[in-house]
């Protein structure tokens, strides 16, 4: 059995099925920003992961990984490349002098768009790797309601397991905790067996608070994921707001007992960030959250530069990009 | 272990930093170092020396030399002779050289790192991205005060041969809070690093060759506490400046009370660290492992006492004790490493005597699971609850990676547990209440106040202690005033030019104490004959109603507002005209002019937030006047004094007390509060002791020449502060006197 048959066995965890909203709760919610950044900006320093280390946990990342693409110019060609760039993520030789082979490593998921659903789905066949797709007016969220459900319910139907939601962010710079809870809860309903991811757009936010309410919120309607950007905004996935991000998902594993995941995306390029990511949830929230059945990591380029790091962590040379078959 | 193995368990692994470079400096030495005197280094002249050790592995470092008398001599005499020199450098010139400091230890900052980690058992995280940094810091900014101190502070001198004491939890840091502002303000040092940590100051000896410190500027004699007991007695020594334990603080006063040497001190803490309901708690938790778990807790500002608001108690404690389980102990020289290893064995077996005497008081120890490294000194992050202020562990300070934990129910009580410590170093303070911070800073005795964050430092703000957390700053301007003397200017002073012979053949007066507001017989009983008047002859137990009063009406007259003050100073100065002395309108006229001009400042430090400089009353002044001008030195002094905001018991001229009689007329109808100034007239002898012994009294200024000794080493008990003088003050300097500093950190972002 591989390990990833194991983890698969091992992830007894319960879905979150969302709880009443309890605004008392989401009152006394407080983010001091300076202290935030300070925790934010020494959680790297604090720890480093070196060698063998570091090359398992490069691995991992790539196990979390939501190979991602989310151009308006996508077509079947494209989607079917990255595709089977996410079934060997990593040359087999590489994998075979690491001692991975029997990792059997895939990516976590592929993320498209609800068009290119159908080739994805078809790309992966026979393969445990699940395809997500954005759905509910992404990245803007502001198409009509409906609209937006049967966008879930359309992808679910071509084969997506997972959906990935973006927030109205006017509910959250509103203060409409109800108007959010009742839109994830919905988006929930229509996802049925499928994984809801919601996407808080947490640059447009406006301050870490909000983050942390919208994280609450989205929770308590039953979000099996958590994630910070589109990828679209100005500012997407940064470590402070993960952290804010993750004590929340610590609080509500703590008064519910359901544990949700989470995902950043959008600007994590490097494999020195995907560690300081591992780093934070190991610290913040613990061993749970060190597989893609909880983290997951949106990006698109960053598992070139892993790549890179994982054969020079064989050959004790720099590698160049060229050397690793591209997606 | 294989990579699927950690795959599947994802481990940390190590990251160890690696010492070959710095173990090949110490075998370039031979392991073996002198002292650091005149320029070069010297063998010490008897021949001893002790073991360096590291705290990590207990292996051997480095044989560093015991100073004795003649090493401590040699170094005095070395400074001695560079001062002149040194001071006519100018500030360009002392300036390029402290620059040239700050640079090379930038340029050789990992050495420094890795020096001070293996001498000092502190994790090299700490060392390379905090205590390093911090000292370039220091000699960048004190480079500035060198050049620009010539305008800043125009006409002040440098203090002259300074003796430098320093610990061993931040060798290198305290080197550089000691050296820096000294070598600006053109003064020359005898710095003696503690006997666990001499390394990185041997080091730094180096650097000052390489920067151009001329020979005998800096002087480096390594030792125990007995060659720091030489440097404090060495008669050409001008200045003291310490760091370290209250208990050897004293010491130092008392043994140099009466010399004359400037001192400043800065001594221990139990600093609390309060959570309200509404603060970000997570973030609050964190601060704990920066406030506690920095530098294994031997941190004399640590946030060691922890104040949890009732309602959130339960929640923080749940929360901390999840993340003290994921600190790390273990190798200092592993990147990923939280606390590192205690200094010593001695320092290990004393926290872990203090934890075994809370637990046998009745706290609940919490530890986590995992266990220390057997080799070399650990001690596990520790928190007790279930603890009262009556508990020994709540009061004394541990010195070591152990938190106290208690609740409080309002913001009153939180202030009233804060605070009912003989310290006064620090206090953190968490809420996302703007009102409610600003208000708690205000009442906190300490020395610096960190909002939302804790244990943040910079050369730009003063470090110092209110209390028994001792006295005088480290950094900013208020550090540097430490190293300079006022200009020797001579003032005119005026006489009192008031006669107050009773009328000859008049109604007989009475002249009584005055205190808290009321004319009061003296205690004794009996009166003194001066000038062919009675004078009420007060006691001990007249001092300890005068203090009584005084403190009673401390909180009132220090919160009122300074315009308040002026309103009632000035009208003083009205009724004064009654004597018919101008000098004595004068003193209170000018003390009132200036009751709101000793406004603080706001500190450049490179964060995002305000530091800003409060200066507050220092609390309850006792007051000795001489006997020259009696009544417009009283007034000078007392006005003075109660312009800031103190409260005052002042004895009066012993050889003619007469006009301090006169005043309390005056004060009844100036609309002074009871209790702001308090007068007890009488012989020196039956009243000074008491006052300087009282340990409600924060401060003791002794004009009286042939008192100052005394007054002095009866200060060291609760270690007030003392000001003596024998010549007349000029009003800022009174009021520089009257004020303390402290530093609020408030750090923002929406």
């Amino acid at each position: 059995m591989s390990v990833q048959d194991l983890n698969g066995l091992l992830s007894s965890i319960q879905r979150n099925p969302g709880i009443p909203l309890d605004l008392d709760w989401v009152d006394t919610i407080r983010v001091n920003r300076s202290a935030v950044e300070r925790r934010a900006a020494s959680l790297p320093a604090r720890r480093s992961v070196k060698k063998k280390h570091q090359v398992a946990w490069l691995l991992k990342a790539i196990s979390c990984m939501d190979l991602t693409t989310l151009g308006g110019d996508d077509t079947p060609g494209n989607v079917q490349r990255l595709c089977a760039k996410a079934k060997r993520p990593v040359r087999a030789d590489i994998l075979d002098a690491l001692g991975a082979v029997e990792l059997g490593l895939t990516v976590g998921a592929v993320c498209v768009y609800h068009a290119m659903v159908p080739t994805a789905v078809k790309a992966l066949e026979g393969t445990r790797i699940p395809v997500a797709a954005v759905a509910a007016g992404f990245p803007h969220g502001l198409s009509p309601f409906a609209q937006r459900v049967e966008e879930i319910r359309a992808s679910v139907e071509a084969g997506a397991k997972e959906i990935d939601i973006v927030i109205t962010r006017a509910h959250v710079l509103n203060q409409e905790w109800r108007a959010l809870y009742d839109e994830v809860a919905a988006f929930r309903e229509a996802c049925g067996e499928a994984h809801l991811k919601t996407i808080l757009a947490t640059g447009e936010l406006g301050t870490l608070t909000n983050v942390g309410k919208a994280s609450a919120v989205a929770m308590m309607a039953g979000a099996d994921f958590i994630k910070t950007s589109t990828g679209k905004e100005a500012v997407n996935a940064t470590l402070p707001v993960s952290l804010v991000m993750a004590r929340q998902i610590r609080d509500y594993d703590e008064n519910t007992g359901f544990k949700v995941g989470y995902k950043p995306a959008g600007g994590i390029r490097t494999a020195k960030q995907s560690l300081d990511w591992l780093i934070l949830m190991k610290e913040e929230l613990g061993a749970p959250w060190l597989t893609n059945d909880l983290f997951r990591i949106g990006a698109s380029s960053l598992l070139s530069d892993i790549e890179r790091q994982l054969e020079h962590a064989v050959t004790g040379h720099y590698s160049a990009y060229n050397r690793h078959p591209m997606p | 272990m294989s990579i699927l193995e950690i795959y599947s368990d994802m481990s940390w692994g190590t990251a160890p930093e690696a010492a070959d470079i710095a173990q090949q400096w110490l075998e370039d030495h031979d392991r073996k170092f002198g002292h650091f005197i005149g320029g070069e280094f010297v063998a010490p002249t008897l021949g001893g020396h002790f073991g360096a050790a590291n705290p990590a592995n207990e292996e051997h470092l480095a044989a560093v030399a015991f100073g004795c008398p003649q090493d401590v001599d040699k170094a005095v005499t070395a400074a001695r002779s560079a001062l002149e020199p040194w001071a006519a450098l100018g500030g360009y010139g002392r300036a390029k050289v402290l620059y040239a400091i700050a640079r090379l230890i930038q340029k050789h900052a990992r050495l420094f790192a890795v020096l001070e980690t293996l001498d000092n058992g502190k994790p090299i995280r700490e060392t390379r991205d905090l205590d390093i940094p911090l000292v370039v810091r220091h000699f960048y900014h004190h480079a500035g005060w060198a050049e620009s101190l010539e305008d800043a502070q125009s006409g002040y001198e440098p203090v002259g041969v300074c003796g430098q004491i320093i610990p061993w939890n931040f060798p290198l840091l305290m080197l550089a809070w000691k050296i820096a502002p000294a070598l600006a303000a053109g003064n020359t040092v005898v710095l003696k690093p503690a006997e666990y940590t001499s390394l990185t100051a041997l080091l730094f000896a180096e650097i000052c060759v390489e920067a151009g410190v001329p020979a005998g500027v800096v002087n480096i004699v390594t030792g125990e506490g007995d060659t720091g007991r030489l440097i404090v007695e060495h008669p050409d020594v001008d200045k003291i400046a310490f760091t370290g334990s209250t208990e050897v603080g004293r010491l130092i006063r008392k043994s140099t009370a009466g010399s004359g040497k400037k001192l400043s001190l800065e001594l221990g803490g139990k600093s609390p660290f309060i959570v309200f309901e509404d603060a970000d708690l997570d973030s609050a938790v964190e601060g704990l492992v920066d406030a506690i778990w920095f530098n294994q807790g031997q941190v004399c500002c640590a946030g060691s006492r922890l104040l949890i608001q009732e309602s959130v108690s339960q929640r923080v404690i749940t929360k901390l004790k999840q993340r003290m389980a994921k600190l790390r102990v273990g190798d200092p020289m592993d990147k990923s490493i939280d606390i590192g290893a205690i200094v010593a064995k001695v320092q290990l077996t004393r926290i872990s005597d203090l934890v075994d005497q809370g637990v046998g008081e009745g706290a609940e120890l919490y530890q986590p699971e995992w266990s220390c490294p057997t080799n070399g000194w650990f001690y596990p992050p520790t928190l007790l609850t279930n603890v009262s202020p009556a508990d020994t562990i709540s009061q004394v300070e541990i010195f070591g990676p152990v938190l106290v934990a208690m609740t409080f129910r309002t913001p009153k009580e939180a202030i009233d547990l804060a605070n009912n410590t003989p310290y006064g170093l620090a206090a953190s303070v968490w809420t996302e209440n703007v009102n409610l911070s600003h208000d708690i800073a205000a009442k906190l005795k300490a020395g610096t106040v960190w909002v939302n964050c804790t244990n943040m430092f910079d050369a730009a703000s003063g470090f110092g202690g209110y209390r028994e957390s001792g006295y005088g700053r480290e950094g900013g301007i208020e550090g540097l005033c430490e190293y300079l003397k006022p200009p020797a200017v001579s003032r005119s002073v005026s006489a009192d030019n008031v006669n107050l012979n009773a009328p000859v053949g008049g109604v007989d007066r009475t002249h009584k104490l005055y205190i808290g507001g009321k004319q009061v017989r003296p205690d004794s009983g009996y009166s003194l004959s001066t000038h062919g008047e009675e004078i009420a002859r007060g006691n001990r137990k007249d001092v300890r109603n005068a203090v009584e009063a005084a403190r009673t009406a401390h909180s009132g007259w220090s919160g009122s507002a300074a315009h308040v003050r002026a309103q009632i100073l000035y009208y003083l100065s009205e009724n004064l005209q009654a004597l018919g002395s101008e000098s004595a309108v004068r003193a209170a006229f000018s003390a009132a002019a200036r009751c709101d001009k000793q406004d603080g400042k706001v500190h450049a430090v490179p964060f995002r937030g305000l530091c800003y400089a409060l200066n507050e009353a220092v609390g309850v002044i006792a007051i000795v006047c001489s006997d020259d001008r009696p009544l417009t030195e009283f007034l000078e002094l007392a006005c003075g004094a109660i312009a800031m905001g103190n409260t005052v018991v002042i004895v009066p001229s012993e050889s003619d007390p007469r006009p301090a009689a006169e005043v309390y007329r005056i004060l009844e109808m100036s609309d002074v509060p009871a209790g702001v100034l308090n007068i007890v007239t009488g012989l020196r002898k039956e009243i000074v002791p008491t006052l300087a012994e009282h340990e409600d009294v924060d401060a003791i200024w002794c004009f009286a020449p042939d008192w100052a000794k005394q007054v002095e080493v009866a200060s060291i008990s609760n270690l007030k502060q003392t000001w003596s003088e024998d010549s007349a003050p000029s009003v800022n300097r009174i009021l520089s006197h009257a004020v303390q500093v402290k530093n609020i950190w408030v750090p923002y972002g929406g």
